[in-house]
């Protein structure tokens, strides 16, 4: 569904993203993982068409992107932090999607726009939420259409326990329609319930894109981040986040 | 077409700086009419409000909105949304609202007081004087990421336009007084929108006999049709191509 080729993306003089080629389809969940700064927020925002890239093309659905916008109907997306206008309240900024988006109010998916109790805070302007609260409203925002692509940057993080499993419940869900759903996250405990692939960056560059289950066989680990600190020390000996990993993983948490 | 740039006008109207300037503008424009006897010696002193903090405060406070919709643009942006329309409305939305601040400040006292043709005149140089400085600060807060940087290029290109412009005219002019200059000084007036705008509502007022042979030219060219439309046009290529050339950056940028 969408096929990534050969993305380069300089920003100044560092290299952010470089020959980055995949093709994700649906009925699969993707993990995008890497170290911060890895470019995992810019590939994201490439195929959202925010960061334009210097060579190389995204096609979403066959078509590429930079030719109508109308692509990003299939899309919802989850940023990192969301932000939104400050005087705007939350039930008008929902008011405000639906007309932007004009979509029949049968096709609205409210699951998650309920169970994060929004309905409660819709005459709140957006300026005197928390941080959590933010990204309940970014959560259901990104599910309200029910998109057949779902792009998630960092959802649970800053989301308190029962929220987050609220969310992972739902992303279980979507999973099943056979949708595909691109995570970030750094909590890989969260991930490996989740993923069916793992697309591991570093430095702009792909390091593996394998499937979850080939990549438990090849390192004979189950623990998606056991497997994926073994396989960054035995093929980037130096690397020091896989030293960290497995330091944090005696403790049993992850940073 | 409309639907974003309502939400935006809402935005900009809760933030009350835009309400504030309008009573500004509607208490000295009354007051002036009030105190002064006579109408013209009001306008005069109007004019002087037009040309000077009008300029300004769009200037300042279209970058501000700008840096400050920011988010709200990456928003838009992850939306099924072109660039331009996302651009365009919110141009829209900032020069709708100056508009009609300086329509209700200016416009309502000078209809009231002084429906004549130096009325219409300041009226016209107002309208197209907003239109044009919102335009150059769009341009000044698209290219540049930094807002603090944005805010001071905005700031100098005012002194620019409203302070150092005459004095380097004024210069030209002395270093060559022994030549026939009638011309070129119409010229250069038309490269500083503010600069034809005092002219043109000049030449409407009684003033302009006092300004000997320069004045008696310019009289016969901004008093004829030609001159309306010269001014006119003028106006709107200080408008639209600082405008483009915004949406062009617009259109390239990384967010």
């Amino acid at each position: 569904m969408i096929r990534i080729n050969y993305i380069n993306k300089k920003f100044r003089k560092a290299q952010v993203l470089e020959d980055i080629t995949a093709d994700f389809d649906c009925g699969q969940v993707i993990a995008l993982i890497g170290p911060n700064g890895s470019g995992k927020t810019t590939l994201i925002k490439t195929i959202l068409g925010m960061v334009k890239p210097d060579s190389g093309t995204v096609e979403v659905k066959g078509k590429l992107i930079n030719a109508d916008p109308h692509y990003r109907n299939d899309i919802g997306y989850m940023p990192q932090i969301g932000r939104y206008p400050d005087n705007m309240k939350v039930g008008q900024l929902f008011t405000m999607m639906k007309a932007i988006r004009q979509v029949d109010d049968s096709r609205i998916d409210n699951d998650l726009f309920l169970k994060f109790n929004i309905p409660s805070i819709l005459e709140k302007p957006m300026r005197t939420l928390s941080g959590g609260t933010r990204q309940k409203v970014s959560a259901a925002l990104a599910f309200l259409f029910d998109p057949p692509i779902l792009i998630l940057d960092e959802p649970t993080a800053g989301l308190d326990p029962l929220s987050s499993e609220i969310l992972k419940e739902k992303i279980l869900l979507e999973k099943s329609k056979n949708k595909l759903i691109l995570i970030t996250s750094h909590i890989l405990s969260d991930l490996e319930e989740l993923t069916t692939h793992v697309l591991y960056l570093q430095e702009g560059k792909i390091q593996f894109f394998k499937e979850l289950e080939v990549l438990q066989e090849e390192t004979g680990e189950i623990k998606l981040n056991k497997a994926i600190a073994r396989i960054m020390k035995g093929q980037l000996p130096d690397s020091d986040w896989g030293e960290q990993l497995l330091l944090v993983n005696k403790d049993g948490k992850i940073l | 077409m409309l639907r974003l740039p309502r939400y935006i006008v809402y935005d900009i109207i809760r933030n009350k700086v835009i309400i504030a300037y309008t009573l500004f503008l509607f208490i000295s424009a009354f007051s002036m009419f009030r105190m002064e006897e006579n109408g013209s010696r009001a306008m005069l002193s109007l004019l002087n409000i037009v040309l000077i903090v009008l300029p300004l405060v769009s200037l300042m406070f279209t970058t501000i909105h700008y840096y400050n919709s920011y988010e709200f643009i990456e928003l838009m942006l992850s939306q099924p949304l072109s660039r331009t329309r996302i651009f365009l409305s919110e141009y829209l939305s900032v020069a709708l609202s100056l508009l009609g601040a300086f329509w209700i400040g200016i416009g309502i006292p000078v209809l009231l007081f002084s429906p004549d043709a130096s009325g219409f005149a300041l009226l016209f140089t107002g309208s197209a004087l907003t239109l044009v400085f919102t335009s150059i600060a769009f341009l000044a807060a698209v290219r540049s990421k930094d807002k603090a940087r944005g805010i001071g290029i905005a700031l100098l290109l005012w002194f620019y336009f409203a302070l150092i412009y005459d004095g380097i005219v004024l210069l030209i002019l002395f270093a060559f007084s022994d030549y026939p200059m009638e011309k070129f000084t119409l010229l250069l007036s038309s490269l500083n929108p503010i600069d034809l705008g005092r002219i043109f509502i000049m030449l409407q007022m009684d003033v302009s006999a006092l300004m000997g042979y320069t004045g008696a030219l310019y009289r016969d060219f901004f008093g004829s049709v030609t001159g309306l439309l010269f001014t006119g046009g003028i106006m709107v290529l200080w408008i639209f191509i600082p405008l483009l050339l915004a949406l062009r950056s617009f259109k390239k940028k990384d967010m």
